[in-house]
């Protein structure tokens, strides 16, 4: 009673560092792996416009601040970015629920989102 | 042998199921000769002795007792081992008996039966819940010297251990379909379930049997037998993460290692957690002996022990008639049913009164009645009891020697709700029940409010089916089927919170709520009257529920008092979040096999092996190793600093720089990349040469800094600061994947495929002349052809290498880089060829020393992530041409650009002898109240090559200040005065390098 069989069905096991506490399950969708989060780099909101690629010249005190610091937050469905680091190293978006966590949709990192 | 203990009963059927009477076992506690049998836990065995008092409590010092059977227990908190060994603070109802297991109760001084620290119980008027946030305020000296030191004597329960824990601890990471959590009924059949459609199944069961709480697992091997089966006894699920990540604490019983941690990821997770018991609040309800109903029939049926020889059953609901049955069965002494319900209808009702056991209806235990020293039960009181009344009617007392007391049962949902998952209240039990969970969760059996056996085995069994075929992504199967409630008569459970008479201070009786954190029924409503009336506060300000036993049995019976006490119902009240873990966990399983060498990789140089050899001191630089300095036999640190220094000022030192960053920058467009990187211009740099460049981000503020070389039109080398490598790799890959992908443009960090050393000083052209000799070389080194800020590739002394002709240290300096593997042999071709020149390696400390004489800033030191390259007088380097680079919008924003920024300046100390510290604040004015400080010192320094102190400092408008004197008041009443000067302290005109 109590002893510890190994099925044969599951992998071999590895050890992580204890500092890290994966949660988030994700896919890549540059390269198919599936990670913990610990094993990607998360890059805050996507599709932020950066107005000096656009028109460096003249861009008003206002259009920076939003650039730096004013993002949506919201409740729900969040575009974000992601950056596949312990695999591919291929940034990408992705949309995921704020309050349940799901991942929506992944897709490339210059693509427009998709609807959900 | 001796004589059996008084209260463990003989052998009889139904009783004393787990124990082994062939096998008996010696323990001691607090040093007195116990025995117990295999199968006992300490608590059961501390039971059977009649060592009813286990613990003083945490702020009254009041005499406790065991209350429960499993991980519910709050009051039987024990320590053993000892030195190093020494784990405080474990649950004796969790202790499996060993053959001489030494235990040791907690919190009492000078012993358990006399403790001094019952003094508090006297005060207790005066210590309520959330005292101490309106006392130890006066005189404000007192603090120091006596509180502090009292409450940090005070505090806590058990000794903590000392030296490192010897035990060795394990890590698994492991996947799979199905994860069940408890393996009682529902729990069983799930997995059984579960696995035969095929998922991959794991069980964790936190005691060392199947079974459940009433041990009804018959031993069978099938289920653990199956292939795609894993049980895992003794293995408490501690934390639910998103996307079912679990960790499970598995305890072994062999010698190492001591835990094993499951990380775990399950498609569907089953809670089969079952629910704790819950007591009822009454005067003195947390004297030695008052026990929960199902712990005194557990421990009666696994460990044939008796609490006591005259026992009263104190009930609102009919499950804890079985306990009062059984102590009649099992001829374990009187009994006596309190029934807090007026006129209940249920089988188990009538079986008592069958069974000529006197059960007083509508009737509840007002109070409890003790020896003297409140360490054993005498009697109790009894009231009449309707709802909603507040005084005892007609009190009568019973004499006895324990209570079993049950105010209910709580489905155990604490996983469920680690990650946000719902509750709701459900009025046909009294308690909370899982609602939804946006994660592939379920609950079955009591976790989920199911009490009935029946109907929690199909419950189980279903949810194993569906959770498994979800798992296989196949359709969902209905070959299970929930039976239809068998017919029987059952009384409803009526809440009973809190027993007449309401806890007033004037009683001077406590009605307890938390029995671990001494809070009682009179601290929520002193909570209640002094505001903090949301359920968050009133936990925070009394303490209920943030004990060890994270209010597993004090939540509820909370709430119900809270209940009373506002009018409001308790669904509108709300329930605390439950966090991780479910019980104590410790850190040693936490850290797994990653401690002392194992706890960091460490990075080290070609080099290291010479510097350790050399007895080099260290210097950790994220994870890699710097030699600090490299102290000779009988010199201090301060000296071989001091010999290093001049050593590179007067001769030639040799420094392993290859820890710095290095990163290839390649492409068409690798120019354009570098110009919007950096703030000055790249483009303009000649193949050949090298510039220093600052990086910023797109605040404006310097986050890295450094010498990028241009090997071709579209080939650049690029260095960063130590630390900064793996960052700035990162951050450029970020902008041409994220920002500008139409740049075609490589980044490939190379930092570890070269090793690079500064042979830096007078004499540095020398020695690698010398080099030159010993092998093929064909790099001119004269200075015309390899000027200040060029480089050079080829060979030297037989070495195939790039040189970069740069200098941190303000002395012709050059910097030789070779692929990693030839490093050692460079290095000792350095030391060989420069020994007649002197040559001396120097370390990190020598070379920030150096720099700093020169005003050179370091990342990190002169700057702290609001730092523009205004601020430390670099704006000549900030392109006024480009229309692009990182950061140059906001570099133009008022607030960057306004007076009364601090700017980067020397500093030299009245007194030359005196270092200021890092981070020592400026003021004006030392004499001034309130003291204003205007800038602070970044870098701070003793010089031997002026003979005197140096300092850099941010300082308000510094550089409009040259020649003002500063005060620098340091701890412990010292101010130091400094002047400001340049930060160029030495070489001005920058000469030194040049030659």
């Amino acid at each position: 009673m109590g002893s510890v069989q190994r099925p044969s069905l599951l992998p071999n096991a590895y050890c992580l560092l204890p500092h890290e506490i994966p949660m988030l399950l994700i896919k890549c969708p540059i390269c198919g792996v599936v990670g913990d989060e610990t094993d990607f780099h998360y890059g805050g909101e996507a599709h932020v416009r950066r107005p000096a690629s656009d028109h460096p010249d003249r861009i008003s005190d206002g259009e920076q601040r939003d650039y730096l610091f004013m993002r949506k937050n919201p409740r729900g469905p969040h575009h974000e970015r992601w950056r596949c680091d312990r695999g591919c190293g291929k940034w990408f978006n992705a949309i995921r629920d704020t309050l349940t966590m799901e991942f929506l949709a992944t897709y490339g990192i210059r693509e427009e989102p998709p609807a959900i | 042998m001796t004589s059996p203990a008084p209260y463990r009963l003989p052998e009889a059927p139904g009783i004393g199921r787990l124990i082994d009477r062939g096998q008996p076992l010696a323990f001691t506690f607090d040093g007195r000769r116990l025995e117990g049998f295999v199968g006992d836990t300490l608590a059961s065995a501390l039971l059977a002795n009649g060592e009813r008092l286990v613990g003083r409590s945490f702020k009254y010092h009041r005499p406790r007792g065991i209350v429960g059977l499993g991980s519910e227990e709050m009051n039987a908190l024990v320590g053993i081992g000892r030195g190093p060994a020494h784990e405080p603070n474990l649950q004796a109802t969790g202790i499996e008996l060993h053959d001489g297991l030494a235990a040791v109760s907690q919190n009492r001084w000078p012993s358990l039966a006399f403790d001094i620290g019952q003094v508090n119980d006297l005060f207790s008027r005066f210590i309520p819940g959330g005292f101490y946030y309106k006392t130890f305020k006066w005189p404000k000296s007192f603090w120091h010297h006596l509180y502090e030191p009292l409450i940090r004597r005070a505090a806590g329960l058990g000794r903590a251990p000392t030296g490192r824990d010897p035990a060795a601890y394990e890590q698994i990471r492991v996947d799979c379909d199905v994860l069940v959590v408890g393996g009682g009924a529902s729990g069983l059949a799930a997995a059984e379930a579960a696995a035969m459609a095929g998922a991959r199944v794991m069980l964790a069961e936190a005691e060392p049997r199947l079974g459940g709480v009433g041990d009804l697992y018959d031993g069978s091997e099938d289920l653990p037998a199956l292939a795609n089966v894993m049980v895992l006894t003794r293995t408490t699920a501690m934390a639910h993460f998103h996307h079912n990540y679990l960790l499970l604490a598995e305890r072994l019983t062999g010698d190492k290692p001591r835990q094993r941690l499951w990380k775990l990821r399950a498609k569907e997770v089953i809670l089969a957690t079952g629910a704790i018991e819950r007591p009822i609040a009454f005067a003195n309800n947390d004297r030695p002996g008052v026990m929960l109903a199902e712990a005194v029939r557990g421990y009666l049926a696994r460990h044939a022990v008796a609490p006591g020889r005259r026992g009263v059953v104190f009930t609102n609901n009919d499950e804890a008639y079985r306990t009062a049955l059984l102590i009649k069965r099992a001829g374990a002494g009187d009994v006596t049913i309190i029934d807090g319900r007026a006129d209940p209808h249920g089988e188990l009702v009538d079986e008592a009164r069958r069974a000529g056991i006197p059960v007083m209806l509508g009737h509840a235990v007002s109070q409890v009645e003790t020896t003297l020293g409140g360490q054993a039960i005498e009697a109790v009181r009894v009231a009449a009891y309707r709802p909603g009344i507040s005084r005892p009617l007609r009190e009568q007392k019973l004499p006895c020697d324990y209570l079993a007391v049950s105010g209910g049962f709580n489905p155990a949902v604490h996983l469920w709700c680690h990650n946000g998952g719902k509750l709701r209240y459900d009025t046909r039990i009294h308690a909370f029940r899982p609602d939804r969970h946006h994660d592939r969760l379920w609950a079955v059996g009591a976790a989920n409010g199911t009490f009935d056996l029946q109907q929690a085995i199909a419950e189980g069994a279903i949810a194993g089916e569906q959770a498994a075929a979800r798992a296989l992504g196949r359709p969902a199967t209905a070959s299970i089927v929930m039976p239809k409630a068998k017919p029987r008569r059952q009384g409803a459970i009526e809440p009973l919170w809190l027993s007449p008479a309401s806890g007033h201070y004037h009683d001077g009786h406590k009605h307890f709520v938390d029995f671990q954190n001494d809070v009682t029924v009179a601290d929520l409503e002193l909570a209640q009257r002094e505001g903090y009336s949301s359920v968050e506060h009133t936990k925070r300000y009394t303490t209920w529920g943030m004990a060890s036993d994270q209010g597993k049995t004090s939540s509820i019976v909370g709430l119900g008092v809270l209940s009373e006490a506002t009018g409001r119902p308790i669904p509108e009240i709300g329930t605390t979040t439950f966090r991780p873990p479910f019980t104590p966990l410790t850190f040693g399983t936490i850290a797994g096999a990653l401690k002392g060498p194992l706890f960091l990789a460490v990075r080290r140089t070609p080099a290291h092996d010479w510097q350790v050899a050399q007895g080099a001191m260290w210097e950790p630089v994220g994870q890699w190793r710097r030699a600090y300095c490299y102290p000779q036999p009988g010199e201090t640190k301060e000296q071989a600093i001091a010999r290093e220094i001049l050593a590179v000022r007067r001769a030639v030192g040799l420094l392993d720089a290859s820890t710095l960053g290095k990163i290839e920058i390649k492409g068409r467009d690798a120019a354009a990349f570098l110009d919007r990187v950096y703030t000055n211009s790249f483009s303009t740099l000649k193949v050949g040469r090298c510039r220093y460049g600052l990086m910023l981000n797109e605040l404006g503020f310097i986050i890295d800094d450094g010498v990028t070389a241009r090997l071709a039109d579209d080939h650049f080398l690029m260095h960063t600061t130590s630390g900064g490598a793996d960052r700035v790799a990162a951050w450029l890959e970020e902008w041409l994947q994220t920002e500008w992908p139409e740049l075609q443009v490589l980044v490939t960090p190379v930092t570890e495929q070269w090793a690079q050393f500064a042979v830096a000083g007078p004499e540095a052209r020398a020695v690698l002349e010398a080099l030159a000799l010993t092998g093929d070389s064909d790099i001119d080194l004269k200075p015309d052809s390899f000027p200040f800020m060029a480089w050079r590739a080829g060979r030297i002394g037989g070495f195939r290498v790039r040189i970069f002709r740069i200098s941190f240290s303000g002395e012709l300096s050059f910097e030789i880089a070779v692929p990693a593997r030839d490093g050692m042999k460079l290095w000792q071709a350095l030391l060989d060829a420069g020994k007649p020149h002197g040559i001396t390696a120097y370390g990190t400390e020598a070379l920030h020393v150096l720099r700093a004489e020169k005003g050179y800033i370091v990342v990190g030191d002169e700057t702290d992530g609001t730092v523009t390259p205004r601020d430390v007088g670099l704006d000549g380097l900030v392109s006024k041409v480009k229309r692009d680079f990182i950061g140059k919008r906001s570099l133009d924003q008022a607030f960057l650009k306004a007076a009364g920024r601090k700017e980067l300046v020397g500093l030299m100390t009245e007194d030359k002898n005196e270092v200021l510290p890092d981070g020592a604040q400026a003021v004006s004015d030392a004499a001034a109240r309130p003291l204003t400080p205007i800038g602070h010192v970044t870098s701070s320094y003793l010089s031997p090559t002026l003979e005197r102190s140096i300092a850099m400092a941010l300082i308000e408008n510094g550089r409009s200040r040259m020649g003002e004197t500063l005060s620098f008041p340091l701890a412990g009443g010292k101010i130091v005065k400094a002047t400001i000067v340049s930060p160029v302290f030495y070489d001005p005109q920058g000469e030194r390098q040049n030659v």
